[in-house]
């Protein structure tokens, strides 16, 4: 702006004097120069202006700052959710849209704070840590979108992830308030503790019409398959405690149970256990006489021993994971975190992200009616398959529990892959470790097939200039009965090809045979195998010390009555 | 002074334009610090203001004492709280925890009892192909005190009122079976079920706390893991075996004449009619063709639209063979119900099926990625199927058509299939933990040929190791069959003994002594390196050599005959090649089978050949894991077939082992030697010697093909040699001499 300032009051002194034809020119120019910078300015400055009328300002750092959103009693309550949405029932495709980048758009509400009509918030934790990084990492993410009329998801604002600190009708009152709401269609709630006492559901109480919920413990009898996306219980030592991965090789227990709020008659077979197996396995249950709090959280006592939690877990090759009121646990991410092999015992849990998580690879679940055969089936499984499922458990934390980004992300792409099934990302994308994706072969034409001979084959011959040798090719293959066409790639520009009958004759071709005893040439291909190995990061060649001939090669045997006679006569 | 003005203006208008520059450099810093838009940089994208990352003083979701303030210890006892479920949620809310008795799968395993046939019952076709299915496989039992699962005799797959194979009264029938107990356990296969006008997905009759296998079912009426969604096939689906998926080749770029087809009836009103009606938009007569007839039901004249009598016209034109060969991918339309024909047709043709079917719960959902060889569409997207299959890329394209052609002979391509795949789904549930993963039912050689029961580990397989970037163990146990008695020590075995146990790759040998006589002394066996095992076979019989015996520690067998003469070099490199192709079979003698069409039947030879089939298993290196498939997987009937002969079992090996592969065994070369005191051994007992043997041989090839409903076996025309094998270097350069040394 300063420098449009600046011109003007210089232009005015020096425009009059000129001749018609330069001022018109010059006028011009700088008319130019100067729309260029208003542009520039207005362009500049126009995010600016619009985020002043935005619902939530920029600089409003604070929650507290949030526009106060008084819910009348009467206000309507939403319908408890119905069990039978599926995706092509109760959700709105044509908001999605066909796109080339087979991509949904996420839309997430302005916050609010929510309070009944005497000013009590609808929530006693307000917007939680953990939800305000959920709803940072999607509006940092390619899922998002500020514009409301091409979302196809509708996340609120609202926090939901504790069903504790709600108070479900003002809440499920405030959903219906969503100015998009419409019977909760294409809204995506998140919840990682669900219920509460004395029955603790298995999915979020909260009344919520139509909307998609990614839930922490859903049980197979609340769990909407292919609707509704089955999350982890997010725990904070996640982002707390940093455990490197552990290296493959003995540990120390078996088996090791760290949880606390264990029902009685479980620790007691658990107690059970132990008396047979002894050291193998490790009962470890909160810490008498520490106080309260994070600390607390970081310990487990055994017979007054007292070991770092989660660090204890890497100490073992399974960690048990039962289902407390709740059947998530926030412990599994713990244990997935340390590389520790979950052994889930939570009748009807859906496993988290089990849409597309391959859990068999990670964990062992069994039945909380087995619990006392745990050891013996535990002790069926090969050490080879103990090692790789500690390494995908470790892989899963890192890549779908380990933040709640990680968390919200995964659940995005889910429902996406959903929306786009044919642009959905594939069992070994969401399944194979870095490790697996280098090592592995998935060979793009994976079916055995023996072609028949009928469409013959294609002879590709690549020639720079040895046309004498080339010819000697050329008429060689032509005699094989099942070659359907020949293709010569003419390699070399500055000569063009020979023409009809005549490229028989090349007088300059010396038959410079074995060009790859020459020296340099050797040396040139030993550096092209350096230096694709270090870009694949890996050398893909094998060795291999077979050949393949035919049956009767070289056999003592009449020659006319061999099918390939000829190989080998040379 | 002119030129000097011009100059300043100039000099002016340059200064302009550099600070336009700088203004515009300013821009992204500027942004960045009012405007949060550092990550959304990174990420590409701009313009729009975000989520504010609220900072400092928020609360954590869940505090940390809360999960030990829960006082779950005061709650009802978890074992009450799972009895109480079972009572709570059954009928349209049953589950495998809810409604089903695993009790009566412990003692026994997973056995299926087929209720005996009522006199004056009808029955269909499809419906006795099922249970013929079942009662062959090696699930079947015929006491019901063993089973494990019940399969009703009544024909319940056409619940249509108005079909003629409707069967009457089934409410009564059912109720008034004996061990019914309110259809736990029980497994009920439907194909229709509803009727004109609504189709509705009643049955009928009330099945209780039955696991329907139920065809064209919607995701409403599906109860996860406990049905078992399975495909519409016609009466005319082969029972067993049937035909192979019409995939010759591989052509690159995939793209076929048409991109998209249909060809089928047009329903004008009612149920499942709004798709179809609507198909015509989306027809450019080129490369999407869909075709639709009115022509069809009594009164069609009726209701005909303005459109039926060019659709009707258009539809004569065009072969549906034609089209379903020719095409890349096949629209596969619901019809009045949810699963249609077209589906199963297309997976055959390898015509990628393209699914416009909302709410069915896709055939075998529970086991199959479907999203690796069909394209889920969704019928309120109609208009947008033509850009969506055409923006899929052509190398997705060819692995959903190869996936389509697994999916077809590994789960569809007969009743048998159907049903077998159907038990296997249930089995699993019943295991669980012990369960299949998802890989192995969803990548070659399939479910049906991956045993859980061997191990759930994928790596204990002979099918995964590129998959999973690993490798077999370098280390083989032999295996050595011993009928005849210890009396010289010159004996060929003790010579295949020593020569077995020198090869460095060899960590055990163990010799199965199927010899009437007593085994001999210890001391009568040579020192070896290795540990020799000394099994002496209780029942004496042939099946017995592939007996997946606890002793074998290694992934590779080395199978061996008693006299069969191999020298350590030969072992070598037998073993080396098998490392390559873990899932072959690979040994010396082979053998080949023709169609003699003389006589209608399959014919054996011996002869040298230019091609082979099989390869002996007297000389021979395979993955342990077909021990293990040929005792469990293959009936009762054939391995009885070969204790009985004392023959034929290398056949039966080569043929389970083709039709778990695709793929022919691989010979590798021999000394020359071999042959001929193979036929030198002529003087002793061997079995070779019999006239009745090669026989034998012919007839069992007929026997085993008809089990398996088709020939598995593949011929090969390439024997794998020591790379320098008869090359013109000097001997000393080979790593394998000994073989081209006579």
């Amino acid at each position: 702006m300063c420098a449009s300032g600046k011109y003007s009051s210089r232009g005015p002194a020096l425009i009059p004097r000129m001749k018609t034809k330069h001022r018109i020119y010059y006028i011009t120019l700088f008319s130019v120069v100067l729309l260029g910078l208003i542009a520039t300015g207005m362009f500049q400055f126009w995010p600016h202006s619009i985020e002043s009328t935005a619902d939530w300002g920029l600089d409003r750092r604070s929650v507290h700052d949030a526009p106060l959103i008084r819910l009348p009693v009467a206000n309507p309550i939403p319908e408890r959710g119905d069990l039978s949405c599926r995706m092509h029932t109760c959700f709105d495709v044509y908001r999605c849209g066909y796109n080339p980048k087979n991509r949904i758009k996420v839309y997430i509400y302005p916050l609010q704070r929510f309070v009944d009509e005497v000013g009590v918030p609808i929530s006693s934790t307000g917007l939680s840590r953990e939800y305000n990084d959920l709803l940072s990492a999607i509006s940092d993410s390619e899922f998002y979108t500020d514009d409301v009329t091409r979302a196809c998801l509708f996340v609120p604002s609202i926090d939901v992830l504790n069903q504790n600190s709600l108070r479900i009708r003002e809440t499920a009152q405030a959903l219906a308030m969503l100015p998009r709401w419409d019977k909760g269609m294409n809204h995506l709630l998140f919840n990682m503790l669900p219920g509460g006492p004395p029955d603790y559901n298995t999915a979020l109480d909260v009344p919520r019409d139509r909307a998609l919920l990614a839930g922490g413990g859903f049980s197979t009898w609340t769990y909407r398959q292919g609707y509704d996306v089955s999350i982890p219980v997010y725990s904070p030592l996640s982002a707390d405690v940093e455990l490197p991965e552990r290296q493959p090789g003995p540990r120390r227990y078996f088996i090791l149970s760290s949880q606390t709020a264990i029902h009685r008659e479980y620790r007691a077979e658990l107690e059970r256990l132990k008396e047979e197996n002894g050291e193998a396995l490790l009962l470890l249950d909160k810490c008498s006489n520490l106080s309260q709090g994070v600390a607390s959280a970081r310990k487990r006592c055994y017979k007054g021993q007292v070991f770092d939690y989660p660090q204890i877990l890497q100490e073992s090759s399974f960690c048990v994971v039962l289902r407390g009121a709740r059947l998530g646990q926030a412990t599994l991410s713990d244990v997935l975190q340390a590389g520790c092999v979950p052994v889930i015992l939570a009748d009807s849990y859906i496993l988290p992200f089990s849409e597309v998580l391959d859990w068999k690879r990670a964990s062992v679940v069994i039945p909380e009616e087995k619990l006392p055969e745990m050891y013996t089936i535990l002790k069926s499984i090969p050490h080879r398959q103990v090692e790789e499922m500690q390494r995908q458990a470790r892989w899963f934390w890192d890549a779908y529990f380990s933040s709640m980004k990680a968390i919200g992300m995964t659940t995005l792409q889910i429902i996406n892959d959903r929306i786009y099934p044919y642009a959905a990302r594939t069992y070994e994308q969401w399944n194979n470790p870095p490790l697996v994706k280098w090592s592995s072969v998935n060979s793009p034409l994976f079916l055995p097939l023996i072609p028949p001979r009928s469409p013959g084959f294609t002879a590709v011959v690549l020639t720079y200039d040895r046309i004498e040798s080339l010819f000697r090719v050329i008429t060689e293959i032509s005699k094989v009965p099942s070659l359907a066409k020949l293709l010569v790639v003419w390699n070399n520009q500055n000569k063009s090809p020979p023409e009809g009958e005549k490229k028989f004759k090349c007088p300059e071709c010396t038959a410079i045979d074995g060009l790859s005893l020459d020296q340099t040439h050797m040396v040139e291909r030993s550096e092209c195998i350096n230096k694709f190995a270090s870009v694949f990061g890996t050398m893909p060649l094998k060795v291999v010390e077979h050949r393949a001939d035919p049956v009767l090669y070289k056999d003592d045997f009449p020659e006319k009555l061999k099918s390939f006679p000829n190989i080998g006569s040379l | 002074m002119q030129a000097k003005k011009r100059y300043l203006i100039l000099f002016s208008a340059g200064a302009c334009l550099i600070l336009l520059l700088y203004f515009g450099g300013m821009q992204t810093p500027l942004s960045k610090s009012n405007n949060r838009r550092d990550d959304r940089s990174l990420d590409g994208h701009h313009g729009s203001p975000q989520w504010h990352h609220f900072s400092g003083s928020l609360q954590p979701f869940s505090p940390w004492d809360q999960m030990e303030t829960e006082e779950y210890n005061v709650h009802i006892s978890p074992r009450q709280k799972r009895d109480v479920i079972s009572g709570v949620y059954n009928g349209k809310r049953c589950r495998m925890d809810s409604c089903f008795d695993f009790s009566l799968c412990k003692t026994n395993g997973f056995k299926v009892y087929v209720y005996p046939q009522q006199k004056g019952e009808k029955m269909s076709e499809s419906y006795q192909n099922i249970l013929s299915s079942i009662e062959a496989s090696r699930f079947y039992t015929s006491d019901p005190g063993q089973a494990c699962l019940f399969v009703l005799s009544l024909d319940t797959l056409d619940r249509d009122i108005l079909s003629p194979q409707y069967v009457h009264n089934l409410r009564t029938k059912v109720q008034n079976l004996h061990l019914w107990n309110n259809g736990k356990n029980h497994l009920i296969f439907n194909l229709y079920s509803g009727t004109w006008p609504d189709y509705t997905e009643d049955l009928g009759f009330d099945f209780g706390q039955a696991m329907l296998a139920k065809a064209s079912i919607g995701t409403e009426n599906f109860r996860p893991n406990f049905d078992v969604s399975i495909p519409l096939f016609g009466k005319d689906h082969p029972s067993a075996g049937g035909e192979r998926g019409y995939l010759k080749y591989n052509s690159i770029p995939p793209y076929r004449k048409y991109v998209l087809v249909f060809k089928g009836k047009r329903y004008l009103t009612g149920i499942g009619s709004d798709t179809r009606n609507a198909l015509y938009h989306v027809h450019n007569s080129e490369d999407v063709v869909l075709l639709t007839t009115c022509k069809h039901g009594k009164d069609w004249q009726k209701h005909k639209d303005a459109r039926c009598d060019l659709d009707n016209a258009e539809y004569d034109k065009h072969d549906y063979r034609e089209m379903l060969h020719n095409s890349t991918f096949c629209l596969v339309p619901r019809g009045r119900r949810l699963g249609s024909f077209r589906f199963l047709e297309a997976l055959q043709a390898a015509c990628v099926p393209v699914i416009l079917s909302n709410g069915w719960e896709m055939p075998f959902s529970e086991i199959i990625h479907w999203n690796t060889a069909a394209v889920i569409g969704d019928e309120r997207l109609l208009l947008q199927i033509p850009s969506t299959v055409r923006s899929i890329h052509q190398d997705n394209i060819l692995s959903l058509r190869q996936q389509t052609q697994f999916l077809w002979e590994a789960y569809f391509s007969s009743v048998e299939r159907i049903v077998l795949t159907t038990l296997e789904i249930i089995h699993d549930r019943v295991l669980q933990q012990a369960a299949r993963s998802n890989l192995m039912w969803n990548s070659l050689p399939g479910g049906l040929y991956s045993l859980p029961q061997y191990s759930s580990y994928l790596g204990d397989f002979p099918f995964h190791y590129a998959k999973l970037g690993i490798k077999p163990r370098p280390k083989f146990t032999a295996i050595i069959h011993a009928v005849t008695p210890l009396v010289s020590q010159s004996q060929p075995i003790l010579k295949l003994l020593v020569a077995v146990a020198k090869s460095q790759h060899c960590v055990q040998v163990i010799i199965l002594w199927n010899c009437d006589k007593p085994l001999p002394a210890k001391h009568r066996w040579p020192a070896t390196a290795v540990p020799v095992l000394v099994i002496d076979g209780e029942s004496k019989v042939m099946s017995s050599r592939f007996l997946p015996y606890d002793t074998i520690p290694t992934d590779a067998v080395l199978s061996l005959d008693e006299d069969t003469v191999l020298s350590t070099t030969e072992v070598d490199f037998a073993f080396t090649v098998w490392q390559s192709f873990p899932e072959r079979i690979v040994g010396y003698p082979a053998r080949s089978h023709f169609w003699d069409s003389n006589k209608e039947r399959w014919g054996y030879t011996s002869k040298w050949t230019n091609d082979y089939s099989m390869v002996l298993t007297g000389a021979a290196i395979y993955h342990r894991y077909y021990h293990y498939l040929y005792t469990s997987y293959l009936p009762a009937s054939l391995r009885g077939l070969v204790d009985q002969l004392s023959n034929c079992e290398d056949i039966l090996m080569n043929f389970l082992v083709s039709a778990v592969t695709k793929l022919p065994p691989i010979k590798v070369t021999q000394k020359k030697q071999y042959k001929e005191t193979m036929m030198v051994q002529t003087s002793r007992a061997s079995r070779w010697a019999d006239p009745d043997h090669f026989a034998q041989r012919q007839s069992c090839m007929n026997k085993f093909a008809s089990w398996f409903g088709s020939m598995p076996l593949v011929h090969s025309n390439m024997r794998l040699d020591p790379v320098l094998f008869k090359d013109q270097v000097s001997i000393l350069r080979k790593k394998y001499k000994d073989i081209e040394r006579l």
